[in-house]
């Protein structure tokens, strides 16, 4: 049973997420019908299966918030900002509910649903919704099953009682295929129907009927004009031993051809809204897998490839011409597999870019300024380990975006803007990368303000130039908070600092751009995925280090001559240019002497190049990153570790961190000077 | 009874199975349901800036975990690796993330019992090692095995690596 | 008269709720443990309904399910099975065995109820 619980628990977290979902949209289009009816379903089944796996205070709670909501779906309150709000704070509640069954939330949940009742009532005094009450239709409902239906165990009694349940029915019964009694089967079904049908119910629930037998039978629903329902032809005998009555209505006549019959649609349970429709159509599509089984299997993959390389090199060293083409068969086939395994680990953003939806609105009303979030390239896609850990930074952008970026909505009037302010967030692909922006058409950046905090902070020397770029780099120092009060939004202790350190820690890079007025617009660019890297394998002393390829400009030997020159001095002259550079076996201590043939790789991060001064330069190597324990997490030097064909470990450079502290060595250089 | 328990370090049931082994000539113990495996010496990855107690880095089973020297924290000798040598790998929670961590050893000895009524605080003076890095001291025949508090010692000279780290950053 | 219903489950705490929901909703309930005792069972008396998992021990639901179709005694009798949302390809299975409808887990006692009405009658 607990695996049942666990199973519960996944479909009910699903159903939440669609519950505020469809609240959301609510929001957008009040009077759609559909929107109602899925929250109402979705809060439904919830109460349902709460009850039934014991999760009696959740199933509680649920029922009350359905009750409340049964008023809009019933169409006597409309679904105003205010109710679907207090739906929205439920639905966080059920939530908690079902994660902490067994906690002491009665409190909160009271109040909760005082909110709610007064949401309703005032919604009940304000305007009727727009949509006029769903009338009652007729329909002609037409089906037969086949002959060997009772097999089956299938009733076309009940059906035709189901049908009778849902309004007004007229049954009438064709009897035309019944054969002879010597030749007639008594197992055998030979009837068909039609069915009048009078109904408040839509079309979806008349199918419902049918989802048992929907795919061996014949059937047809038809909207028909009630008073042109007239008997067209004249009516079959009906036989004294039909199971059926007919109503106190004109009998209707079995429908001709005239009217093509067409096999209604296989729809099994009613999927109003279009994503929800969407969604479970793409839910058959799929299938689930625990995210460690794709770790494991990303494991086993990164060793196969370690091991395929050892291979390559075991047969690219020897002379055996079939050991070497089937390793190079080997070689092209694990490369196929990794690639798979990338695009198996790719999730779209529009998981991250969904959640924050309700952030902006939350944001909205706690600020109480009037914010639309637009999204662009929902379906760009990123390695799942890293859409996780850019949730946080995200988070926070875009609550900086709606505190500090929009202006309230009297500046704004002030300033000829339309009065909502307007966030948005988009992602698209370039090159291994993937770009993610997060701009605002709020007041931008006030570099009077980020000038004054940097010069206090000793950032800045007064009166020193300094670029614009670099001026709203100091933005993402540690402390660097221009906002006179620290707000409960933004304010948390999660500076801009740490949002650049969470990027960087991702391999990537942030930047920000920003116009005085216009708006502010701040880009993440990362790598596409984290797992695997190219990179150059050097060696430094005893230990050996992968420099990311990706960031190698280019290697050059370190002359004996150049090396005595440079001695002292922290820059190499490369065709005609200063290189700031780092002798890597001083500055991990190596205690070994340098070698004679020492190699400089230049590496770059975009802007500015450094050169690392390196042992040997033993060859390019394509492996899996390992991440290092917190013990070492922690050092700025070193993104990750990977194990190496040989078993043993070399740990990867980080080239953003020697790169500045290249350009740190060179500033001090030049304040010397 | 729990003040008992609270003075003499020892925490949890009467009996506590363990893992003792050697260092330096002086007898350890850890509890055996941390320990994953003992595996012989293996080569190791200096971290350079990591600092002596987690110093390097070994592959364990396709995973790069660190590698550290009581010897180190307890500020002993540290003497040169022998035919005996172990490495033993224990889980240990970092920051509320269970990690796997190699320890060091001379020698390992066996997987048995020490009782509670066996065990002592230590003393908190007098003693050459820090007391906070000690949970209790446990007599048996005669001698005193200790007892290591591997969670502090870790997640001190974590936080140590955090303060210095962020220091270096700017 | 009170229709009767069997249930067939190898999991008790299943067979539990299902008997909880059923009885509350006015049915009589006898339950199995494995389709070979739903056989037993059913040959020993008449039920109006059978819900059968399809997993289970000794004899699985869908051999069971044809076994009774083969049974003259059982034939029209309607037969629901418990399936996962996503599983077409056993539905299809099921229905060829022989099974009237599906109940997918997991199920509330409403839509329970709901789904043995639709294909009692009653």
């Amino acid at each position: 049973m607990n695996e049942a619980i666990a199973i519960f628990q996944v479909e009910a977290r699903e159903n939440l997420e669609l519950i505020e979902q469809g609240l959301l949209d609510l929001l957008d289009r009040p009077e759609d019908r559909d929107l109602v009816d899925a929250v109402f379903r979705g809060l439904h089944t919830l109460k349902g299966s709460g009850a039934m796996f014991g999760f009696d205070a959740l199933a509680g709670f649920t029922h009350h918030c359905e009750t409340a909501f049964d008023r809009v779906r019933k169409g006597e309150v409309a679904a105003t900002t205010d109710l679907v709000s207090a739906v929205l704070a439920a639905r966080d509640h059920m939530r908690q509910l079902l994660e902490d069954p067994s906690g002491d939330h009665g409190a909160a949940g009271d109040a909760l649903l005082a909110d709610l009742e007064r949401a309703v009532r005032e919604a009940d005094g304000a305007a009727a919704p727009e949509t006029p009450k769903a009338g009652a239709t007729t329909w002609r409902v037409k089906f037969e099953l086949p002959a060997d239906a009772f097999r089956n165990g299938a009733n076309p009694l009940a059906l035709l009682n189901e049908l009778r349940d849902l309004g007004e029915a007229c049954v009438v019964v064709d009897t035309s295929r019944v054969p002879p009694l010597s030749r007639m089967e008594p197992t055998d079904l030979h009837l068909g129907w039609t069915v009048t049908l009078t109904t408040e119910h839509g079309r979806s629930a008349i199918e419902d009927v049918f989802i048992f037998v929907m795919d061996e039978m014949t059937l047809s629903i038809e909207a028909v004009d009630a008073e042109a329902a007239a008997p067209q032809e004249a009516l079959q005998a009906a036989p004294q031993d039909a199971p059926v009555q007919a109503a106190a209505e004109p009998a209707q006549a079995p429908v001709s051809a005239a009217k093509p019959a067409a096999v209604a649609p296989a729809a099994p349970a009613a999927e109003p809204a279009e994503a929800g429709g969407a969604k479970a159509a793409k839910a058959a599509e799929s299938v689930r897998v625990p995210a460690d089984r794709l770790d494991e299997l990303m494991d086993r993959v990164g060793e196969l490839v370690i091991a395929q390389s050892r291979l390559s090199q075991i047969a690219a060293g020897g002379t055996d011409v079939a050991l070497r083409a089937v390793s190079e068969e080997i070689e092209r086939l694990s490369g196929e597999l990794r690639d798979t395994m990338m695009v198996l680990r790719m999730v779209p953003v529009s998981t991250l870019f969904g959640r924050f939806r309700r952030l902006v609105h939350d944001l909205a009303r706690e600020t109480g300024k009037a914010i639309e979030l637009s999204t662009d390239g929902e379906s760009t896609e990123i390695d799942k380990t890293v859409i996780e850990r850019l949730a946080d930074p995200l988070v926070h952008l875009i609550r900086n975006a709606a505190d500090h970026g929009l202006e309230t909505a009297e500046d704004r009037a002030a300033a000829g803007k339309p009065a909502t302010g307007r966030i948005r967030l988009s992602a698209h692909q370039s090159g291994g990368e993937v770009v993610i922006t997060i701009r605002d058409d709020g007041r931008g950046i006030d570099r009077d303000r980020v000038r004054a905090k940097a010069e206090s902070q000793g950032l800045i020397e007064p009166g020193a130039a300094i670029s614009d770029h670099d001026l709203l780099q100091m933005i993402f120092h540690p402390g660097f908070s221009t906002a006179a009060a620290v707000t409960n939004l933004s304010g948390r202790g999660v500076g801009m600092d740490v949002v650049k350190r969470t990027i960087e820690g991702l391999r990537g890079s942030i930047d920000i751009a920003s116009r005085p007025g216009e708006g502010s617009e701040v880009s993440l660019r990362i790598p596409l995925t984290l797992a695997i890297i190219d990179g150059l394998l050097v060696r430094v002393g005893h230990g050996r280090y992968v420099i990311p390829l990706d960031a190698v400009e280019e290697c050059l030997e370190l002359s004996l001559d150049e090396d005595l020159r440079s001695r002292g001095r922290s820059f190499i002259s490369l065709r005609n240019s200063l290189v700031p550079f780092l002798r890597l076996r001083e500055m991990f201590d190596t205690g070994t002497p340098p070698e004679l043939h020492q190699k400089v790789v230049v590496v770059s991060t975009g802007a500015e190049r450094i050169g690392l001064v390196v042992d040997q330069i033993i060859g390019d190597h394509q492996t899996v990153i390992k991440s290092m324990s917190k013990l070492h997490s922690g050092l700025p030097t070193f993104s990750g570790a990977t194990i190496l064909g040989d078993g043993g470990v070399a740990l990867i450079l980080d080239v953003g961190h020697l790169v500045a502290k290249g350009q740190q060595q060179e500033a001090q250089m030049r304040e010397a000077v | 009874m729990s003040e008992t328990a609270e003075a003499t370090g020892w925490t949890g049931a009467e009996q506590m199975e363990v893992l003792t082994f050697e260092l330096n000539g002086e007898l350890f113990a850890l509890e055996a349901v941390a320990v994953q495996e003992i595996m012989d010496l293996a080569p190791e990855t200096v971290v350079p800036g990591a600092g002596a107690f987690a110093g390097a880095v070994i592959n364990f089973r396709g995973k790069v975990i660190p590698l550290s020297d009581l010897r180190v924290a307890f500020a002993m000798e540290r003497g040169e690796p022998t035919i005996d040598s172990r490495i033993v790998v224990i889980e240990i929670d970092l920051d509320g993330e269970p990690t796997l961590v190699g320890l060091r050893t001379d020698k390992v000895h066996e997987v048995t019992t020490l009782a509670r009524a066996d065990a002592e605080a230590p003393p908190s003076v007098g003693m050459r090692w820090r007391p906070e890095f000690i949970q209790c001291l446990v007599k048996r025949d005669g001698e005193f095995i200790v007892v290591p508090a591997l969670q502090t010692l870790f997640n001190q000279q974590h936080d140590a690596r955090q303060s210095t780290a962020s220091a270096t950053r700017h | 008269m009170t229709a009767s219903i069997l249930t067939v489950d190898d999991s008790p705490s299943i067979r539990m709720a299902l008997k909880i929901a059923l009885t509350g909703a006015g049915y009589s309930v006898a339950e199995a443990g494995d389709g070979a005792e739903g056989i037993a069972k059913a040959k020993a008396s008449a039920f109006d309904l059978i819900i059968t998992d399809l997993n289970m021990p000794v004899m699985d639901g869908l051999t069971m399910i044809e076994e009774m179709r083969r049974m003259p005694e059982q034939m029209g009798v309607p037969i629901v099975f418990l399936t996962t949302e996503s599983d077409e390809g056993m539905k299809a299975r099921a229905k060829a065995a022989g099974a009237t409808g599906w109940l997918t887990k997991p199920f509330d006692p409403d839509q329970l109820v709901r789904i043995a009405k639709k294909v009692l009658g009653r």
